[in-house]
């Protein structure tokens, strides 16, 4: 049982805790309660968001670009993961800190940076253009390529991060011992490596598509207003058509859906693992 | 020709020297020890010979083919960790039957080695656990039936039992030789406990600084070191300076003589000499023994046996190990007279 040490540390925690509810929990319930009282009633914000067209293609967008996102953002991740915790300690060194640099550079610096690089007369279709490459400019931004693009460079370092966590923690003699059983590269990869992570990857799969879900400053940018998602469809309700009621329905589902999702995976072994308690 | 070869091996890790000019012939079916204290090259020399350490010179011949720069996975010799390696997302089963999986042997032959290998290390009834819900010395089985599934021949170990209890730890070598019995693989064994190499080697190669001191079964190095290094490291002994004139030797008492396989050289007149504390005997000496005088400084119990801390005439401490019977307030502080057989005492020339 916890010592008296241990419950007094929880002491320690209570002004972030605090914060939390006055900051976090506190605006949450009351976005709930206006999602129940706004307009005509709970019943009618809640089902509306079933039947309106808007809504529908909204989170239909927002749906395939956060999963796609989520699946890219994990292949380039993991192999930059991957390649890290095979590198000399001097050039991991050097690649952490390139991972982490993205980090200090303003999510909306980034998406500037990705119109000025993708569109139509920019870095990219200029160099193409000039190279010969191509004689139209292609669509690279306003679309749904452009928000990917710019999701997955901002979510890839976190995952990275995540990943080389999970990678440096398995044992390395697990992999010797494969390789001395005979076990060529790609079998000692498929067979060790992968199921090894697969927790790792969870974790970083959960994080990533959570955090997509409710992407705003991106996809607003990139999206030039034609590839919609959740989090701007919200903030338009509210700041320009005042559609309360719709705006804070949609948030509640979309907390609500993020909680499922969040609890679905720590039902699963290998996430539980993950999150700490049973270590192998 | 050696069955396995290491012909003047030498690994480098920057500016440390982990191993420094090695050779060794390992006959086939042999149990083999490496020993030696910690940092003295052991791991980097079988995990050289694993595959996994590339040599900055010197070969590696096994079966008169050359080794030296293949991978791991072509050098088809088992390995088994310290701390076991054991595949945490696969039951035991499915740990043994991986090195036939990489090997595609059809279903039913590896159902049928599985159970083979699991019976061998007597573990049929475990088959379906995943390696955590094991005991230590169940995983160190698995590890052991898993390395040696698809009929390595030689099996590589790097201290498999320094993570158990000590009982534990005795069982295990008895399994250990079992093992090497029935199935007659070449077994390379690291260790730094002097007692397990005792106890399961035929031969014995002493590690001191990334170096091969000497490499002899273990009662001849037990009884007849050929440096001080190995007289020290292996058992409890002790170390006095000894002097000959006319054939007679001055160091434990005087005036002794040595049998002619233990002497020096006619032209040299000094050496380590080495007695070990069980060849220590209270008494004064018989026909043909040595005698000398010693004060008791201490002594100390330890269980059958107690060991009595002696000062000879000389100022060399001396420690004698003698039934513990001995009252310890009656000899304590007393000059006694000790004698031992002239086979007991060894001889280290100078330098050596
Ligand atoms: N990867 C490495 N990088 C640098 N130096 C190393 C490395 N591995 C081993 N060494 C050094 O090489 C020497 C021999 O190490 P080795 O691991 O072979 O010793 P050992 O005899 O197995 O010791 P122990 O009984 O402690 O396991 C040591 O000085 C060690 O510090
Ligand atoms: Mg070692």
């Amino acid at each position: 049982m916890s010592s008296r040490f241990e419950r007094y540390a929880l002491l320690l925690t209570l002004p972030a805790g605090i914060m939390v509810l006055a900051l976090y929990a506190l605006p949450i319930l009351q976005v709930l309660s206006l999602s129940l009282t706004e307009g005509k009633g709970a019943w009618a914000n809640y089902s509306q968001l079933f039947t309106s067209r808007a809504v529908a293609k909204v989170v239909g967008t927002t749906l395939n670009v956060s999963l796609l996102t989520t699946a890219i953002t994990l292949v380039v991740a993991y192999v930059i993961a991957f390649g890290m915790i095979h590198m000399t300690a001097r050039s991991r060194r050097i690649a952490l800190l390139m991972v982490s640099i993205p980090f200090w550079i303003s999510v909306l610096v980034r998406a500037f940076a990705w119109i000025t690089i993708l569109r139509s007369q920019g870095v990219l279709n200029g160099a193409l253009m000039g190279l010969g490459v191509i004689s139209q400019p292609l669509e690279l931004v306003y679309n749904r390529l452009g928000v990917t693009i710019g999701m997955v460079h901002y979510m890839v370092p976190f995952a990275v991060l995540l990943l080389y966590a999970n990678l440096t923690d398995i044992d390395r003699r697990i992999v010797q011992a494969a390789r001395s059983l005979g076990a060529r590269p790609l079998t000692v990869f498929l067979k060790v490596w992968l199921p090894l992570s697969a927790p790792g990857l969870g974790v970083a799969a959960l994080f990533v598509l959570v955090f997509s879900l409710g992407f705003l400053v991106t996809p607003a940018l990139l999206g030039g207003g034609k590839t919609l998602m959740i989090a701007e469809y919200i903030s338009v309700q509210i700041s320009t058509t005042r559609r309360w009621d719709l705006a804070t329905a949609l948030s509640t589902a979309l907390l609500i859906v993020v909680g499922l999702l969040i609890a679905l995976a720590l039902r699963s072994p290998t996430m539980r693992a993950a999150f700490g308690g049973g270590r192998r | 020709m050696g069955f396995l070869v290491i012909d003047q091996l030498t690994m480098t890790y920057g500016q440390v020297t982990a191993l420094d000019d090695v050779s060794l012939t390992v006959k086939e079916g042999e149990f083999i020890t490496l020993l030696g204290p910690s940092g003295s090259g052991k791991t980097t020399l079988l995990m050289s010979i694993a595959g996994f350490n590339r040599p900055t010179a010197g070969e590696i011949v096994f079966d008169g083919r050359q080794i030296t720069g293949l991978e791991p996975e072509d050098r088809d010799f088992g390995l088994v960790f310290q701390g076991y390696a054991l595949f945490p997302h696969l039951s035991v089963a499915d740990n043994v039957a991986f090195p036939l999986r990489v090997r595609k042997w059809d279903k039913a032959r590896i159902r049928a080695r599985v159970a083979e290998m699991l019976d061998l290390v007597g573990l049929a009834h475990l088959a379906g656990r995943k390696p955590r819900q094991l005991s230590g010395g169940q995983q160190q089985r698995v590890a052991l039936a898993r390395a040696l599934a698809f009929g390595p021949r030689v099996l590589l170990l790097d201290e498999p039992l320094s993570a158990l209890d000590r009982m534990l730890r005795e069982t295990m070598q008895q399994e250990l030789r079992r093992l090497h019995r029935e199935t007659g693989v070449t077994f390379l064994y690291v260790t730094h406990d002097q007692q397990e190499a005792l106890t399961l080697s035929d031969r014995i190669a002493v590690f001191n600084k990334g170096r091969i001191v000497e490499c002899d079964t273990a009662q001849r190095l037990f009884r007849a070191p050929k440096t001080r290094f190995v007289a020290e490291f292996l058992g409890e002994n002790n170390f006095v300076t000894g002097t000959r004139q006319g054939g007679r030797w001055t160091g434990l008492g005087t005036g002794f003589v040595l049998p002619p396989d233990r002497d020096l050289p006619e032209d040299r007149s000094a050496a380590t000499l080495w007695l070990r504390p069980g060849d220590i005997a209270l008494g004064p000496a018989g026909a043909g023994e040595i005698g000398f005088q010693a004060v008791v400084e201490d002594v100390i119990f330890a269980g059958t046996s107690s060991g009595l801390h002696l000062r000879l005439p000389t100022g060399e401490p001396l420690v004698a190990s003698v039934a513990a019977e001995i009252s310890a307030a009656e000899i304590t502080g007393k000059t006694l007279a000790f004698h031992a057989r002239p086979g007991a005492v060894g001889v280290i020339p100078e330098g050596a």
